[in-house]
C-alpha cells in the first residue's frame, strides 16, 4: 500500500510539476471559462430567464468542458517521447500509475474550478456564499466522478489518432448521471431549498463516485497494456 | 535452423514466442536462451520483428503464444520484481522534455523505490558525462545527450537483464565511445544483454552470441564464431533467402 501511494504520488507530482511549467493546458481551461461564463452572460435575455434557474446549466457545462482540456492532457504527456513506455516498465503497479493520474487531474480541474467560481458569481450575480460549503461539497463529489472517469477515457484515447475529439465522445455519455445530479443539486442551492431536498441526488454522487471509481481501477489495467 | 535452449534456469529464455499485428506476423516460433553474463546481438533488417521481441522481454507487450523466463520463472508482466530487473533502452528516450535532467532521474528513482536519490541521480549523470547540465531541462538536449540520458535512466536501478534497441543510431563518435564504454563495462559486470542493431560491427564487438532475424524467425542463433566478413556473408544469406 505505501509502494502504491509513494507511485501515485510521484505520477500526480510530476504532472503538476509539469503543467505548471508549461501552463498550457491550465491557461487554455481557465480562458475557455471566461469565454463561456461571458457569452452566456451576455447572451441571456434576463426578463426571460432568471440568473438563478439559468446559473447551475451554465456553471456545470462551463465546468465540464474545462476539465475535458484538462483530461486531454493527462496521457497526452505520455505520448511524449513514449514516455507511458518508462511508467510501464517501472515497478509501479497499474494502479498506482491510475491514482497518480486521477490525483494530478483533481488538482488541476480543482484549480480551474476555485478561479471560476467566483468568476461565475461575478458574471452572473448568485449569491454563492451562503451556500459555499455545500457548493463545495457537491462541485468537490462531481469532479471525483468525472475525474474518474476521464482519466480512464484520457487513456483509451491516447493511442487513437484523433485522442482529442475521441475523448469527449467516450465521456459525454458517462458525465450524464453526475452531471444531472450536480446541476439539480446546485439548482436548489441556489434557490435557497434545504439541503435534506437534495439527498437523493447526493446518494446517487456518492454511489457513482464508488462504483466508478472502483471499476476504473479494475478496467485501467486493460486499457493501456498492448 | 534451430535454436539451442538452456537449462531450466538461464538468465533469460524464450519459448515458441509468436506475435502478431492484425495479419501480419511480427514473430513466428522465436527460442533461445541466455545464461547470466552472455550478451546476444540480434542482427535483421528492417521489419524483421526485432523491436517486437525486445518489447516482449522487456513486459511491454504480451506475446500470442509462448513465454519468456526470467531466472526459469514465467514473466509475469504485472509483477514488480520482475520488472526490477529489466532496464530497456528504446527508440525512444521515455523521458520528460519538460523536466531538468536530474528531475527525470530524481522520477523514475522514486518509481522505482531506490534509496538515496540524489548521490544516485548525480551518480548516474557523470557516468553518461551530463552531470554539468544536471539542471537544464531535457527538451534542451541534443539528440546524443538525449540517447545518453535514456542510457542513464535504464540503468537507475541496476538492471540484472538489459535490453537495447539499436542503441547506437544518431549518435556522434564521444557519445557512441561512451555508450560502448559503458556496456563493455555492463559485460564486465556479468549482465545480460540483448542488443537488436542492424549494425553487425558493433553488435559483434559486444556480444557473446549472435543471432540473425528474419520475417520474424531466427535464421541462426549461437555464441560468436566467425569473423566480421563471415558474418555479413551469413546475414546476406539469411536475408536473401528468407526475407
Amino acid at each position: 500500500m505505501g509502494e502504491l501511494l509513494r507511485a501515485a504520488w510521484a505520477i500526480a507530482a510530476k504532472d503538476v510539476l509539469l503543467e505548471f511549467r508549461s501552463r498550457t493546458a491550465f491557461v487554455s481551461a481557465l480562458v475557455f471559462t471566461a469565454l463561456v461564463l461571458a457569452i452566456f452572460n451576455f447572451a441571456r435575455d434576463p426578463t426571460a430567464v432568471s440568473a438563478v434557474d439559468l446559473a447551475p446549466g451554465i456553471l456545470w457545462i462551463t465546468f465540464t468542458f474545462a476539465a475535458m482540456l484538462g483530461l486531454n492532457r493527462a496521457f497526452g504527456l505520455e505520448r511524449e517521447n513514449r514516455a507511458l513506455d518508462g511508467l510501464l516498465l517501472s515497478p509501479a503497479s497499474r494502479t498506482a500509475i491510475y491514482l497518480g493520474k486521477v490525483l494530478a487531474n483533481l488538482v488541476f480541474v480543482g484549480s480551474v474550478e476555485a478561479i471560476a467560481l467566483p468568476l461565475f458569481a461575478l458574471f452572473f450575480n448568485v449569491p454563492i456564499l451562503p451556500v459555499l460549503g455545500p457548493l463545495v461539497l457537491v462541485i468537490a463529489l462531481a469532479t471525483v466522478g468525472f475525474v474518474a472517469v476521464g482519466t480512464l477515457m484520457s487513456s483509451m484515447a491516447v493511442n487513437t489518432r484523433l485522442a482529442e475529439l475521441m475523448l469527449p465522445v467516450l465521456l459525454l455519455p458517462f458525465l450524464v448521471p453526475p452531471v444531472t445530479a450536480a446541476v439539480q443539486m446546485t439548482a436548489r442551492l441556489f434557490a435557497g431549498r434545504p439541503f435534506s431536498e437534495v439527498s437523493a441526488w447526493l446518494r446517487l454522487l456518492v454511489g457513482y463516485d464508488i462504483v466508478f471509481v472502483a471499476a476504473c481501477i479494475l478496467f485501467f489495467e486493460s486499457t493501456i497494456e498492448e | 535452423m534451430p535454436a539451442p535452449l538452456g537449462g531450466a534456469r538461464a538468465a533469460l529464455a524464450v519459448r515458441g514466442l509468436e506475435r502478431s499485428f492484425g495479419h501480419v506476423r511480427a514473430l513466428r516460433g522465436i527460442d533461445f536462451a541466455l545464461e547470466a553474463g552472455d550478451s546476444l546481438a540480434v542482427f535483421g533488417p528492417n521489419g524483421a520483428g526485432k523491436t517486437t521481441l525486445l518489447r516482449i522481454l522487456a513486459g511491454l507487450l504480451r506475446p500470442h503464444k509462448g513465454e519468456v523466463l526470467l531466472d526459469g520463472a514465467p514473466l509475469e508482466r504485472t509483477d514488480a520484481a520482475h520488472r526490477r530487473r529489466v532496464g530497456l533502452i528504446a527508440h525512444y528516450s521515455l523521458l520528460y522534455d519538460g523536466l531538468t535532467a536530474a528531475e527525470n532521474l530524481a522520477f523514475y528513482a522514486r518509481l522505482y523505490g531506490l534509496r538515496d536519490r540524489e548521490a544516485l541521480v548525480t551518480r548516474a549523470l557523470e557516468n553518461v558525462g551530463l552531470a554539468d547540465r544536471a539542471g537544464d531541462a531535457v527538451g534542451t538536449f541534443s539528440r546524443g545527450m538525449v540517447q545518453r540520458m535514456a542510457i542513464a535512466r535504464a540503468l537507475l536501478h541496476e538492471p540484472r537483464i538489459v535490453l537495447l534497441d539499436e542503441p547506437f543510431s544518431g549518435l556522434d563518435q564521444r557519445a557512441a565511445a561512451t555508450l560502448r564504454d559503458l556496456l563493455m563495462r555492463l559485460r564486465a559486470e556479468r549482465r545480460t544483454m540483448v542488443l537488436v542493431t542492424h549494425n553487425i560491427d558493433e553488435g559483434l564487438e559486444l556480444a557473446t552470441h549472435v543471432a540473425i532475424q528474419v520475417a520474424g524467425r531466427l535464421a541462426e542463433f549461437g555464441p560468436v564464431a566467425g569473423d566480421l566478413a563471415a558474418y555479413r556473408a551469413r546475414y546476406a544469406e539469411a536475408t536473401a533467402s528468407r526475407g
